[in-house]
C-alpha cells in the first residue's frame, strides 16, 4: 500500500511541483500550529492573568523597543500576538472544517440524488441551489444570525454563536458540491458498470454510494480544499463585520477587525501581522486545490 | 515519393525513454496506397505522426531519414515544416464529428485552407473548392458548400475531411482509421472515393487502420507493424494472402471469415496465461457450480411487438413532440440455448432492443416471455424479480462495464452475495478463483484492479461477473468490438466454449457480420428499428432474402484482393 502510494503519478508529479511542496509545508506548518496552540502558544490569551496592560503595544522583537518575550509583539491590553494568532487560526480552521465538511455531506448527498434520479427531485434540488446562490453568503449568515437571535433567548445565541456561524457557511457553500456531484453522476450514470448494477437489481442507494460516489472523489476532493480557503475567508469577513466571533474567543476574523483601529496610529503589527497570516494561509491552501484539480485532469497538464 | 528509412520515434517519460517506433522504413510511390497494420500500440499513428511532424511534445524522431521527394522532414524548420503540412502532406482524422470546425461553414474552412498555402484570389478559391466538393461527390456544391458541418450527414462530413485535405493538391495523404466511425455503407463509399482519388489525382495515401478487410481491399502495399516494429512488408496480395512471418500468420487467422463458419479460431501460443494442471481442477469446480445451476441449458425468449418512442424536441413551443421510434414492432425469438445473432448498422436499434431484454429501457408497447413466463418491463420488473439473475449482459466496452474503483475480487463477489448464491465468505472467494480460472485469468488478478488489465482479460472479467450470476440468457452487446482482432478472437472462443459447455441461450449483438457469422446459430437484422430478416444463420449468409441484407452483406469488408498487383 504504502510503496504503491509512494511510485504513484501524483507523488511523482508532487515532488516536481516546487509550488505544491511550499504549498503543503506551509499548510502543514499552520495547521500543527493552530492544533497544538495550547502546547505551542507562549500564553493563552483566554487567560486574563496571563498577560498585563504594562505589556501592552510592544513591537515585533526586530523593531526597537521589543520585548524578547513577545516574538510577534503585543496588542494594547498586553496580548502575546503569536498565542492571538495561533488561537485564532486554530478557530478559524476549526469553524472552517466543520462548516466545509457540513456542506459536504449536505451537497454530496443531494447532488448524488439529483444526478441519479434526474427529473422532477432534479429540477427541485436545483432550483434550491440556484436561489442559495442568488443570496451573497454575508447574507446568509446575516440572515440566519438574524434569525437565530429572534427564535433563540439571548443567552442560548450567545452559547450557539459558533454553531450559527459555521451553519452559515456551510449553507453558503453546498451548491458546490451539489452541482459538481451532479455533473459527475450525470456522466457516471451512463456508464455500463452503472448499467450492470441497475439490470442486477441493486438498490439504488447501495448504486449511489458503493458503486459512483468512488468514481467521483476526485472533483469533489479539489472543491473541498478550494472550498475550506473560502470557508476561512468567509469566516474572517462575517468576523470582520462584528456578526462572527466574539472579541473574547477571538479568531483570524476578529484580530483583524480589532487591528483595524491601529491602521494609522503606527503599531502596524496588530493590523498586518493576523491579515498577512491569513493571507499566507489562503493562498497555501488554493495552490494545493490546484494542485490537486490538475491531478485530477490530465488534461490540463 | 515519400521514403522512410530506418526511422525511429522515442518517447520520454519519467521512467526514461522507450522506443515507440524501432527501424522502420517503407516506401509510398504517387496514386500508391500504402497500408500501414496492426493492434494497438503497434506504433502506427505515431509514424504518420511523424511524418506530419506532429509528435506530442514527449516524442522525438531518434533516428532515421524521412524525404518527401527531395525535401529531408527532418531538416525542416518549425516554421518549413508547417508550409509543407497542409500544402505538401495531408492528413484525413478518424472522426469528422471532430475534424471540422462546427462553427464555420464548409466554404469558409475551404477557402481559408486554400489561402493559407496559395496566392490566390478568394472568388478563385471559392470556384476550386466547389470543384473539389463535386469531385468528391457532394452534389449541388455550389449551395450545399454553404452550409455547416453539422448539416452533413457522417460519411458527407468524412467526403468534406476529404475534400479539406485535398484542397491545397498535396502529393501525399496520410489517413488515420478514416473510415472507423463509420458504418459498412458509409465505410464503403468513403474507400472507393480514397481509391479513386488515388489513381485520378496521382496523390500517394497513407492509410493506417486496423481493420484487415479494408486493407485488403484498398491498399496496394502493406506494412505489418508489431510493438514499433515491422513484421512483414511488401505487395498487399503477398502479404496478407500468404502471410510467410508467424506474426502475420497469427493475425491472418484471427479475422474472423465471413464466407464461412469457423468452428473455433486458429490461435498460437497466448501470451501471459499459462494454464496449469491447478488452473484446470479449478475451472473444473466453476464448471459443476454452473451445471448445477443451469441445468439443461437456458431458457426460450420470445419478444412480441416490443416499440420502443425516445421522447423528442417539441417542434414549435407549442409544436407536437416529435418522438422518435428507436424500435418498431419487433418479434423475435430465441430458442432454448442457441445463439440469436443481431446485426445492423449504428441506429438500428440493436443496443436498444438488448436494454428492453435488460429492463434499462421501457418500451412503449409489446411483451416479453422468459421461457414462457411473461417478463416484465423496467417499469414493472422489481429488483427481486429472478430475471434479474436469469438475465445477464456483456458490455460493448470493458473499460467502462467494470468499476475501476473497485479490486477484481469485490468486481465478481457481487452477484454471489446480492442474488445470494452462496453465503459462505470462502466458499465465495474459492468460486469466484475457479471462474476466472473457467475464463482464463490467473488466480492473482483477484486483489487487482481493473485498469491493471487489457481490454481483452477486462471483457474476460465481465463474462466471469455474468456467470457468476448463474444466468440462462446472456446478451452479448458487441463484446469484441473495442478489442484487436487477436484479441477478439481469443474472447470469441471463450464465449464459444461456455456456450457449447452450458447450453446458454444467447443474444449476440454485433455490426461485425463476420463475427456474427462464427456465433451464431440464428440471425436477425434489424434496419432503423424494424426487423428486416430473420432466419438460420448460415442460410442468411448463403441467400439472404432482403436486399437491404444482400447490400450489407456485399459492402461489409472482407479479406478479398480485389486489387490487381502492380
Amino acid at each position: 500500500m504504502l510503496r504503491r502510494l509512494v511510485r504513484s503519478e501524483g507523488v511523482w508529479l508532487f515532488s516536481r511541483s516546487p509550488a505544491a511542496i511550499l504549498a503543503a509545508l506551509v499548510t502543514v506548518a499552520i495547521v500543527a500550529g493552530a492544533l497544538f496552540a495550547p502546547w505551542i502558544a507562549p500564553t493563552d490569551p483566554y487567560d486574563l492573568s496571563s498577560f498585563s496592560l504594562i505589556d501592552g503595544l510592544l513591537p515585533p522583537i526586530w523593531e526597537d523597543g521589543s520585548d524578547a518575550r513577545f516574538l510577534l509583539g503585543t496588542d494594547d491590553q498586553g496580548r502575546d500576538m503569536l498565542s492571538s494568532i495561533l488561537y485564532g487560526a486554530r478557530l478559524s480552521l476549526g469553524i472552517a472544517a466543520i462548516a466545509m465538511a457540513v456542506a459536504l455531506v449536505l451537497g454530496l448527498g443531494l447532488g448524488l440524488a439529483a444526478g441519479y434520479f434526474g427529473g422532477r427531485l432534479d429540477a427541485i434540488v436545483m432550483r434550491i441551489a440556484d436561489v442559495q446562490l442568488a443570496l451573497p453568503a454575508i447574507l446568509t449568515a446575516l440572515l440566519i444570525d438574524g434569525i437565530s437571535r429572534g427564535i433563540l433567548p439571548r443567552e442560548l445565541h450567545d452559547d450557539l454563536r459558533l454553531a450559527v456561524i459555521t451553519l452559515a457557511i456551510a449553507l453558503s457553500l453546498w451548491v458546490n458540491f451539489a452541482r459538481t456531484a451532479r455533473a459527475s453522476v450525470f456522466v457516471e450514470r451512463n456508464k455500463d458498470y452503472v448499467s450492470a448494477a441497475i439490470m442486477m437489481g441493486q438498490h439504488p442507494v447501495r448504486i449511489m454510494l458503493r458503486h459512483i460516489l468512488p468514481n467521483i472523489v476526485g472533483p469533489l476532493l479539489v472543491i473541498a480544499t478550494v472550498d475550506l480557503a473560502s470557508a476561512i475567508l468567509l469566516e474572517a469577513t462575517l468576523s470582520f463585520l462584528g456578526v462572527g466571533l466574539p472579541a473574547d474567543s477571538p479568531s483570524l476574523g476578529t484580530l483583524i477587525r480589532i487591528g483595524m483601529q491601529y491602521l494609522l496610529s503606527g503599531e502596524w503589527w496588530i493590523l498586518w501581522i493576523p491579515t498577512v497570516f491569513l493571507v499566507v494561509l489562503v493562498v497555501a491552501i488554493n495552490l494545493l486545490g490546484d494542485f490537486l484539480r490538475d491531478l485530477f485532469n490530465p488534461s490540463l497538464r | 515519393m515519400l521514403t522512410v528509412e530506418n526511422l525511429s520515434v522515442r518517447f520520454r517519460d519519467r521512467y526514461g525513454t522507450t522506443l515507440a517506433v524501432e527501424d522502420v522504413s517503407f516506401d509510398v510511390r504517387p496514386s500508391e496506397i500504402h497500408g500501414l497494420v496492426g493492434e494497438s500500440g503497434a506504433g502506427k499513428s505515431t509514424i504518420g505522426a511523424a511524418i506530419m511532424g506532429l509528435l506530442p511534445a514527449a516524442g522525438e524522431v531518434a533516428s532515421g531519414r524521412m524525404m518527401l521527394g527531395d525535401t529531408d522532414l527532418r531538416a525542416l524548420s518549425p516554421a518549413e515544416a508547417h508550409r509543407i503540412r497542409g500544402k505538401r502532406i495531408s492528413m484525413i482524422f478518424q472522426d469528422p464529428q471532430t475534424s471540422l470546425n462546427p462553427l464555420m461553414t464548409i466554404e469558409d474552412q475551404l477557402i481559408e485552407t486554400i489561402l493559407a498555402h496559395e496566392k490566390m484570389r478568394p472568388d478563385a478559391a471559392r470556384a476550386r473548392a466547389i470543384d473539389l466538393l463535386e469531385e468528391i461527390g457532394i452534389a449541388n456544391a455550389a449551395t450545399r458548400i454553404r452550409a455547416y458541418p453539422h448539416q452533413f450527414s457522417g460519411g458527407m462530413r468524412q467526403r468534406v475531411v476529404i475534400a479539406l485535405a485535398l484542397c491545397t493538391n498535396p502529393e501525399l495523404i496520410i489517413a488515420d482509421e478514416p473510415t472507423t466511425a463509420l458504418d459498412v455503407a458509409v465505410q464503403a463509399q468513403v474507400l472507393e472515393l480514397i481509391q479513386k482519388l488515388a489513381r485520378t489525382r496521382n496523390v500517394g495515401f497513407i492509410l493506417i487502420t486496423h481493420d484487415i478487410g479494408v486493407i485488403t481491399q484498398v491498399s496496394d502495399t502493406v506494412t505489418v507493424l508489431r510493438a514499433g516494429r515491422v513484421m512483414e512488408q511488401g505487395q498487399t496480395r503477398r502479404v496478407l494472402g500468404q502471410p510467410e512471418h508467424p506474426y502475420t500468420q497469427a493475425l491472418m487467422a484471427a479475422v474472423p471469415p465471413l464466407d464461412r463458419k469457423l468452428d473455433r479460431f486458429r490461435l498460437p501460443s497466448v501470451e501471459g496465461e499459462e494454464v496449469d494442471a491447478d488452473d484446470t481442477a479449478q475451472a473444473k469446480e466453476a464448471e459443476d457450480w454452473l451445471m448445477s445451476g443451469i441445468g439443461s441449458g437456458g431458457p426460450s425468449l420470445d419478444l412480441q411487438d416490443i416499440t420502443v418512442r425516445f421522447r423528442g424536441e417539441r417542434t414549435g413551443m407549442f409544436g407536437p413532440r416529435e418522438d422518435f421510434v428507436a424500435l418498431d414492432g419487433v418479434s423475435l425469438s430465441i430458442n432454448p440455448g442457441s445463439v440469436m445473432g443481431l446485426v445492423g448498422e449504428s441506429g438500428s436499434g440493436k443496443s436498444t432492443l438488448a436494454k428492453v431484454v435488460a429492463a434499462l429501457v421501457q418500451p412503449a408497447s409489446g411483451q416479453m416471455r422468459l421461457d414462457g413466463d411473461p417478463l416484465q418491463p423496467l417499469r414493472t420488473r422489481r429488483r427481486d424479480d429472478p430475471s434479474r439473475r436469469l438475465i445477464q449482459m456483456v458490455f460493448q466496452d470493458p473499460y467502462s462495464s467494470l468499476n475501476s474503483r473497485h479490486r477484481v475480487i469485490d468486481i465478481l463477489t457481487e452477484p454471489l452475495w446480492l442474488f445470494d448464491l452462496e453465503k459462505d465468505q470462502a466458499r465465495r472467494k474459492r468460486l469466484v478463483k475457479a471462474m476466472l480460472a473457467l475464463v482464463g485469468l490467473p488466480a492473482r488478478s483477484l486483489d487487482r484492479y481493473p485498469h491493471q488489465f487489457s481490454g481483452g482479460q477486462r471483457q474476460r472479467i465481465a463474462v466471469a461477473r455474468a456467470l457468476l450470476s448463474r444466468p440462462g440468457l446472456l446478451i452479448c452487446d458487441e463484446p469484441t468490438s473495442a478489442l484487436d482482432v487477436s484479441i477478439q478472437a481469443q474472447v470469441l472462443n471463450l464465449l464459444k466454449n461456455l456456450q457449447t459447455r452450458f447450453g446458454l441461450t444467447t443474444l449476440f449483438i454485433s455490426h461485425d457480420l463476420a463475427v456474427v457469422r462464427q456465433m451464431s446459430d440464428d440471425i436477425a437484422v434489424l434496419k432503423d428499428g424494424k426487423l428486416v430478416e430473420t432466419g438460420p444463420s448460415e442460410a442468411f449468409y448463403a441467400r439472404p432474402t432482403a436486399a437491404y441484407s444482400r447490400d450489407l452483406l456485399a459492402r461489409t469488408p472482407a479479406v478479398r484482393f480485389d486489387k490487381p498487383t502492380t
